[in-house]
């Protein structure tokens, strides 16, 4: 997310010719078209739904993502793919709906009687290719790196790719059943413990290969996506033991616009804080067996300990905007923007935890495996947060529930 | 770290002002101040904050809750400790600002023009080359390159060198500002808004802290605050339909203090909307708010996330309960003349006396509940079933205790609800979806003898249907903390109590039972030839098994039986057949006393729903003793009035705190994605140096980034590879134009 520069064109190595700020090329041309058309359509097509805040955050979204298309030219692709896949979906389920919601029996009558709904496009199915893809990258990495396979870490990128692009459709199809099955029980799957997990899986997997790219390495993709699998294996779990894929209708305090913007920028922040967690495991690593050497399987120590910094900047930023995101809701929603609610407080401690990390490294200069221990320890913190608030602590925010 | 070179000491003893004014900004203190809130933070999330104190002193004793209560941690987050830390943040955060803005600021305008070549040669990026370029050439295109990689350069010429200086990002600088301005707005706006102010009110005198539960009439003025004696505050008050209100009431240690409002709001209707699965929707509350002073009338439907804002008060929907709802019931004898009745009336948030044989009751009716939305009862039935055969009815029924919808704030209802969901989704196969039965509506009250023990009941007013056979049903809770457990009256045909109560009536009728037995006994004995005396012995003892299995329970049967025949020295192989010889005696008895109750209720055939009957019937009994309770309360018929809980605030702070969030998320990004970087050009004369040709000169390049990363060192290396590539010794004059670039 941050302002374009040299190295982030060209990778890694030295250029031989210097290279000015990017210019607004033709590409990013179209691309700036095609998504403002976009979503045009898109308003055209629910605009009696919407309302204000609805239209500013589709608007919003659609800003945000012509920005990242243009820094990150790769996201492009990704947009389209997922935009046709979930069009064609949504394409079908309004033919099926076109009288607005036919139940819960009809939706999955349908998605059993069509083969690519039962097998790829309905969001259970979609998740489930999901899980397979990302879980199949962890031994692909692991494996290239151990025998220094470039094409096997292509691989395992080509393979994070479309387990993202299976995340995405998983995403837009499952709000489109929350519609069909009822329209009062419609809502962005992001309301729930299950939804949430699939969201943090696609948000770190994307910020991942986001660095992968800006860094021109891909050794370090098996260790951030075993974070993510832990959490799959928890969505699996939480699927098949306690049936938690079910579409339930919102509980009142969750129905607001704000869980639209809240809840997604809290999750770049939890992403990032992971990344920079299993980045700092394999900085541990690498320096308790020596080091920086001459033909290293992991990237250099200090690129490691940059991508930390890269990943907690991005995630503090983002975290302090869902933090007050969140304040903002709690006033309108509880009566006060600040309760000190467990939850609440728990931000706060995480947001404190890491703006000391941050003053550390920014003001003294910290480095080395002090900050890599505390990245971790930052995780663990953020985890009990998420998690552990719901689980062991009751207050206001208890709708992510076990 | 940008100007550590002009404060050198210049005094040695230096002033406490100035020491207290280092040490305040200093980053060890910022840092140590961010972890100590973060711990202190964390006390509050692990214990619950301003419950009734009561309450802890149950949970911790009477020793540790005066400790917690003295270093105030039961309301942790507005002790004067707690807000000390605070405090300390703010002035560390002001004392940095103050220190470094203005330094700032002149390092964001600066050029760094004086630079010299030894300090330049001395930075971490630094390189130095030839070049066969004249100083004018060389600076022209030193300057275009600076410029389209987009610095703001100065030349400064001196001593025969020139040496062009450059910066970039010093919105960087601005970002920090912002930063930590933001804090300060934050924390000011946040403590504007804080029962700081009351604190201080209540500890100089001016507030009393009211603890008594009594209308607000009787609240003395102590403990009123006028309107607009708080900046800022959070208050609730509960409010019945059809009442009104026009003040709140501000939660303070371990009682409250009354803020009076400029309006008063009339409660005209609560509802709550529903999805179809039962779920809970959305709670609304049609209010009325009339200005006292202007007379203004305001009428709308508040409801979660939907809050009514008048004149910077606000309104919001924030918990419901019950607003006295009328009802009548009837108490069926249990104790004494088991199977009378009397019809009775209450009303939730009341209590009755009664005096039942020497002892005196009290009955408190704390709740009603409308719906109790439940999954299928099948998992129940199956749990039910599970246990033993006479101690079946009272299963502790801790997960799949039916869930209330509608009771205390509805965050956390809402949620149970879901839990017991998934609880349902999972005990019938995982897979399959939970359905979902309204049981009807319940009751919840105390029953509280004379030593104030108490025990908790939730009786439904109408049976609820377990495949096929519908039973009254009666939550019991022991103690404060125990399970709540069932107790499954089965209806008779009509749907009443009637049958289940005659028969009751009967077995604890001694000389009832007596009169069948003694029948039972005369048909068998008749067929056998025994005499009278023999006869009527028998029957007494069965009559008195059967009392025995009535006041006291199974167990209690089954032991006096045990003890019977050890006492007739009937061990081993004949024990267990002399045994259900005796338990089937007891039946009989009991199966004929049940037919008799049948008869009088005027039922004919025997059908096998009636047999169900019967056994349910013996679980029941067989656990009253245990029921805690000298009457059964079946509730009859309602008036359902709620009560509405609303939030009333008042928050000046807010607008503050959101400017400083504004502040701060700008400033967030200023300082991380901008990077305040400088770079240094010398060019001299390179006859100056010892091995340099004459005409030719020698370029020092050098560059510093505020954030030491990595980045910068690749920067620098394009930059100066760059420049050398067009400046360098083995450039030809007159370049290539600027097509030698893509």
């Amino acid at each position: 997310m941050s302002v374009p520069n040299e190295q982030m064109i060209k990778g890694y190595e030295t250029s031989p010719h210097i290279d000015a700020p990017r210019r607004f090329g033709l590409a990013d041309t179209v691309w700036v078209v095609a998504v403002l058309i976009a979503s045009i359509i898109g308003y055209a097509q629910y605009s009696e739904a919407l309302d204000f805040y609805a239209t500013g955050t589709l608007f919003g979204t659609a800003a945000l993502l012509a920005f990242i298309g243009w820094i990150w030219p790769a996201m492009r692709w990704l947009t389209g793919i997922v935009a046709v896949i979930s069009v064609y979906a949504l394409w079908e389920y309004s033919a099926l709906g076109a009288d607005g919601a036919v139940g819960r029996e009809a939706l999955a009558e349908f998605q059993e009687s069509s083969f690519l709904f039962k097998f790829l496009l309905s969001s259970t199915a979609a998740t489930m290719w999901m899980v397979t893809l990302y879980l199949l990258s962890i031994p692909t990495y692991f494996i290239s790196t151990l025998v220094r396979s470039d094409y096997g870490l292509k691989v395992g990128s080509v393979l994070v790719w479309a387990g993202s692009v299976m995340g995405f459709v998983s995403f837009f199809t499952r709000w489109r059943e929350s519609y069909l099955i009822n329209i009062d029980y419609g809502h962005i799957p992001v309301g729930n413990l299950y939804e949430v997990f699939i969201v943090f899986a696609v948000f770190t997997a994307l910020l991942y290969l986001y660095y992968e790219k800006r860094y021109n390495n891909r050794s370090l993709g098996g260790f951030v996506m075993l974070i993510v699998g832990v959490s799959l294996a928890f969505l699996l779990w939480y699927q098949f033991d306690r049936a938690a894929h079910v579409i339930e209708p919102l509980v009142p305090a969750l129905n607001s616009w704000w869980m639209k913007i809240h809840v997604p920028a809290n999750f770049i922040g939890y992403g990032t804080f992971a990344i920079a967690a299993m980045v700092g495991i394999a900085y541990l690593i690498k320096y308790k067996m020596g080091g920086d050497g001459p033909n290293d399987r992991l990237p250099k120590l200090s690129v490691m300990d940059d991508i930390q910094y890269k990943a907690i900047a991005l995630g503090f930023a983002f975290f302090t905007i869902a933090t007050i995101l969140g304040a903002m809701w709690a006033a309108e929603a509880w009566g006060g923007y600040w309760s000190w609610d467990p939850k609440e407080t728990w931000a706060l401690i995480v947001w404190l935890n890491y703006a000391a990390w941050l003053h550390m490294r920014l003001t003294k200069g910290w480095r080395g495996p002090v900050m890599a221990w505390w990245s971790i320890g930052g995780l663990l913190i953020t985890s009990f947060a998420f998690l552990g608030v719901n689980m062991f602590l009751s207050g206001l925010h208890s709708y992510g529930e076990l | 770290m940008t100007s550590q070179a002009q404060s050198a000491p210049k005094r040695r003893r230096r002033s406490l002002w100035s020491r207290l004014y280092t040490w305040l900004t200093s980053m060890n203190l910022a840092i140590a101040l961010l972890a100590i809130l973060a711990i202190a933070s964390v006390i509050g999330t692990v214990l619950q904050q301003n419950l009734p104190f009561n309450d802890y002193v149950i949970q911790f004793g009477p020793f540790w809750f005066e400790i917690f209560n003295t270093l105030g941690l039961f309301d942790v987050y507005s002790v004067a400790w707690f807000v000390v830390i605070l405090l300390f943040l703010l002035a560390s955060t002001s004392a940095c600002l103050v220190r470094n803005t203005p330094s700032f600021m002149r390092d964001m305008r600066s050029f760094r023009a004086n630079a010299q070549s030894k300090s330049l040669r001395a930075f971490a990026h630094s390189r130095q080359f030839d070049s066969a370029l004249s100083a004018e050439e060389i600076t022209q295109r030193t300057r275009g390159l600076l410029d389209r990689l987009g610095y703001k350069s100065r030349v400064k010429e001196r001593d025969g060198e020139t040496l062009i200086a450059a910066r970039k990002g010093g919105l960087n600088r601005i970002g920090y500002v912002l930063t930590h301005l933001g804090m300060v707005v934050i924390l000011v706006g946040g403590l504007l808004d804080s029962k700081m102010y009351l604190k201080l009110l209540n500890t100089l005198g001016v507030v009393e802290i009211e603890t008594r539960d009594i209308p607000v009439s009787q609240v003395p003025e102590e403990s009123h605050l006028p309107e607009g004696a708080l900046a800022g505050f959070r208050g609730s008050v509960n409010i019945p339909e059809g009442k009104w209100g026009d003040v709140a009431f501000i939660g303070l240690k371990d009682g409250y203090v009354v803020q009076n409002l400029p309006f008063r709001i009339d409660v005209k209707d609560f509802h709550i909307d529903y999805y179809d699965t039962g779920m809970p929707k959305s709670f609304n509350s049609d209010i009325k708010l009339t200005d006292k002073e202007t007379g203004e009338v305001v009428e709308e439907t508040i409801r979660v996330n939907h809050p009514l804002k008048y004149k910077g008060y606000n309104i919001f929907q924030s918990s419901f309960g019950d607003g006295g709802t009328e009802l009548t019931f009837d108490a069926w004898q249990l104790l004494g003349q088991a199977g009378s009745r009397q019809e009775l009336e209450g009303k939730v948030n009341e209590e009755r006396s009664f005096e039942f044989g020497d002892e005196k009751y009290k009955l408190e009716f704390t709740d009603f509940t409308l719906f109790n939305v439940n999954p299928v009862p099948k998992a129940q039935q199956e749990s039910l079933e599970e246990e033993g055969p006479a101690a079946a009815s009272m299963t502790g029924a801790s997960e799949e205790e039916p869930a209330e919808t509608e009771e205390g704030g509805f965050l956390t209802a809402a949620t149970d609800w879901l839990g017991d969901t998934v609880f349902g989704a999972s005990s019938s196969g995982g897979k399959a979806r939970a359905e979902n039965v309204n049981f009807g509506p319940s009751v919840t009250f105390r029953l509280r003898d004379a030593a104030g023990q108490a025990v908790e009941y939730e009786n439904y007013f109408s049976p609820v249907d377990f495949e096929g056979t519908r039973y009254f049903l009666s939550g019991v809770k022991l103690g404060i903390n125990a399970p709540q457990q069932f107790l499954f009256i089965p209806a008779d045909r009509d749907n009443s109590l009637e049958t289940f109560m005659s028969f009751y009536a009967k077995l604890k009728d001694e000389d009832e039972m007596r009169r069948i037995a003694a029948e039972l006994v005369g048909q068998a004995g008749q067929a056998e030839g025994r005499n009278a005396q023999v006869q009527d012995a028998a029957a007494r003892s069965m009559a008195s098994l059967v009392s025995l299995f009535v006041e006291d329970g199974f167990s209690a049967l089954e032991e006096r039986v045990d003890q019977s025949l050890a006492e007739r020295g009937i061990t081993g192989q004949g024990t267990d057949q002399a045994r259900q010889a005796s338990f089937r005696v007891v039946q009989s008895l009991l199966m004929r006393a049940y037919m008799e109750t049948l008869q009088e209720q005027g039922v004919e055939n025997f059908e096998p729903r009636d047999e169900k009957f019967f056994e349910d019937a013996l679980d029941v009994i067989t656990v009253i003793p245990s029921y805690g309770s000298p009457i059964f309360v079946a509730p009859k018929s309602f008036e359902h009035i709620q009560s509405t809980g609303l939030e009333v605030t008042r928050a000046p702070g807010m607008f503050w705190v959101y400017l400083g969030s504004l502040m701060l998320t700008v400033g967030i990004f200023m300082l991380f994605y901008i990077h305040f970087r400088r770079l240094w050009v010398l060019i001299r004369p390179a006859d100056s140096e010892e091995d340099g040709e004459s005409g030719r000169h020698r370029l020092i390049v050098a560059g510093t980034d505020a954030r030491k990363n990595i980045d910068f060192d690749q920067v620098f290396d394009q930059f100066s590879s760059e420049l050398q590539r067009q400046t360098g010794s083995n450039v030809q004059k007159n370049p290539p134009s600027d097509s030698d670039k893509g």
